[in-house]
């Protein structure tokens, strides 16, 4: 099998990696890089686990191969906190307790991160819907809508 | 497996035509990934499509249509004012495939040539009358959206043929279109039965309409006789009640574990009614 070198930008490094085609992006993630936060769940694009922005939209990383990535720029949870400082909707997460076992958590944050990027003042509605990709077997929910609409007022308090 | 990525559409085709294993097209990836996770097909050529230069764009065609480059996702659709504008039915079609994170990815000419009978971006195209560009290795052929699919995870292509873009035609005046589904649930699930219809008025009448179901046969269906049940009408209870009957007669429909057989022959014609008042509305320019 005939590895394909790629280069890509991760959370705004650039970074180098030799990829079997048949790898996911989200195997390169943690595989080459040693980037774990990103979970693999089902693997077929049903869980929202694996979510990472690819060139500012929310994909699936178990949908989209590692070769896929050439030239491109992939955010991950990973690049979400500011060094130390967590990035508000991490805070407000911690907050309402919306998590359990934590499997989820990375991928919702970085979809909720997307949602309040492209809708800062979501209703719960939609935000729910928006969140529709992204399954959660602990919390049934509603602590993680809570926690997103927190951060999202909080948020536009911020910027205002 | 060996990945391809052909700067134009002749050399996507040349790969396939040449290729001795199992091949595949990749736009979106989100049937093809969760294929080969599955171990349901494991290609030996790979051939990613979204090198190729205008795959990710959305054109205006030189008579008013619409151009979709193969690559173009949902997201992207879904933000296009002019295309909702003019097609709200096949926007809105697609948007209902999968999670936020699936329409990063999932095309309009992925959901065609997975060849689902359920796949919600079909019917409609078919209603609208859209047609797509093939490329294969004796040139470029345009056909019929509804001549694609041939059964269940089939399409009539041939071999070294594919999908270069898909074009819809021109609006026009006073003319709307609208889909519907029905599922169990609110998201994130696949058609039971699925309806497009597309319309024009002249006043209150109907002068032309398609009616296309989905998920109700082995295919895709463009029922003609649905849309002659309307046409000439102005879609008083009458007319829908002809429409529903002709949808219902036209589904022929398995049972399964998503619903009966008796289940989808009556919803077809439920949705029917449904969605040609939608399409009715927005061709008088009321916002529904």
């Amino acid at each position: 099998m005939t590895k394909v070198h790629v280069t890509t930008t991760v959370n705004g490094d650039t970074v180098e990696f030799l990829a079997d085609p048949r790898e996911t992006l989200l195997d390169c993630l943690r595989d080459h890089m040693g980037l774990t936060g990103s979970k693999e769940g089902c693997g077929t694009g049903d869980c929202g686990a694996c979510s990472v922005e690819l060139d500012g939209t929310l994909v699936c990383s178990c949908l989209v191969l590692g070769v896929e990535a050439e030239g491109k720029t992939v955010s991950t949870i990973e690049g979400m906190a500011n060094g130390s400082e967590l990035h508000p909707l991490q805070r407000k997460f911690i907050e309402h307790a919306a998590l359990q076992c934590g499997f989820c958590t990375p991928g919702i944050l970085v979809a909720a991160r997307k949602l309040l990027e492209v809708n800062p003042d979501p209703t719960e509605e939609e935000t729910r819907y928006w969140l529709a990709g992204n399954l959660c077997r602990c919390t049934g929910y509603d602590k993680i809508i809570r926690a997103v609409l927190d951060a999202a007022a909080e948020m536009r308090q911020e910027v205002a | 497996m060996r990945y391809h990525s052909p700067t134009d559409f002749a050399s996507a085709s040349a790969l396939a035509a040449g290729a001795s294993g199992v091949t595949r097209f990749l736009s979106g990836g989100t049937d093809v990934l969760v294929q080969m996770r599955a171990g349901m097909v494991l290609p030996d050529d790979l051939i990613d499509l979204k090198k190729i230069p205008g795959v990710s764009d959305i054109t205006q065609t030189a008579g008013g249509g619409w151009r979709i480059g193969v690559a173009v996702p949902g997201i992207v659709l879904g933000a296009h004012e002019g295309l909702k504008a003019d097609w709200p039915g096949v926007v809105e079609g697609m948007n209902l495939v999968g999670s936020t994170q699936v329409q990063g990815r999932a095309t309009l000419t992925g959901n065609l040539c997975n060849g689902s009978p359920a796949a919600d971006s079909v019917p409609g195209l078919v209603a609208a009358g859209a047609v797509v560009e093939i490329t294969g290795p004796t040139g470029v052929r345009t056909v019929a959206v509804e001549a694609i699919p041939a059964g269940p995870g089939k399409t009539t292509l041939a071999k070294g043929e594919l999908i270069s873009a898909i074009v819809l035609p021109a609006r026009g005046d006073n003319a709307g279109d609208a889909y519907l589904r029905f599922i169990p649930r609110t998201e994130m699930d696949i058609a039971v039965v699925g309806c497009a219809v597309s319309l024009r008025l002249s006043g209150d009448t109907i002068t032309e309409a398609r009616v296309a179901l989905g998920a109700v046969a082995p295919t895709v269906l463009l029922v003609s006789a649905a849309a002659d049940a309307i046409i000439g009408t102005t879609l008083d209870d009458a007319a829908l009640d002809a429409l529903a009957a002709a949808a219902s007669a036209a589904a022929n429909p398995i049972t399964d574990k998503r619903g009966t057989k008796e289940f989808r022959v009556e919803i077809a014609g439920v949705l029917a009614k449904r969605a040609a008042k939608i399409a009715f509305a927005r061709a008088k320019g009321e916002t529904a």
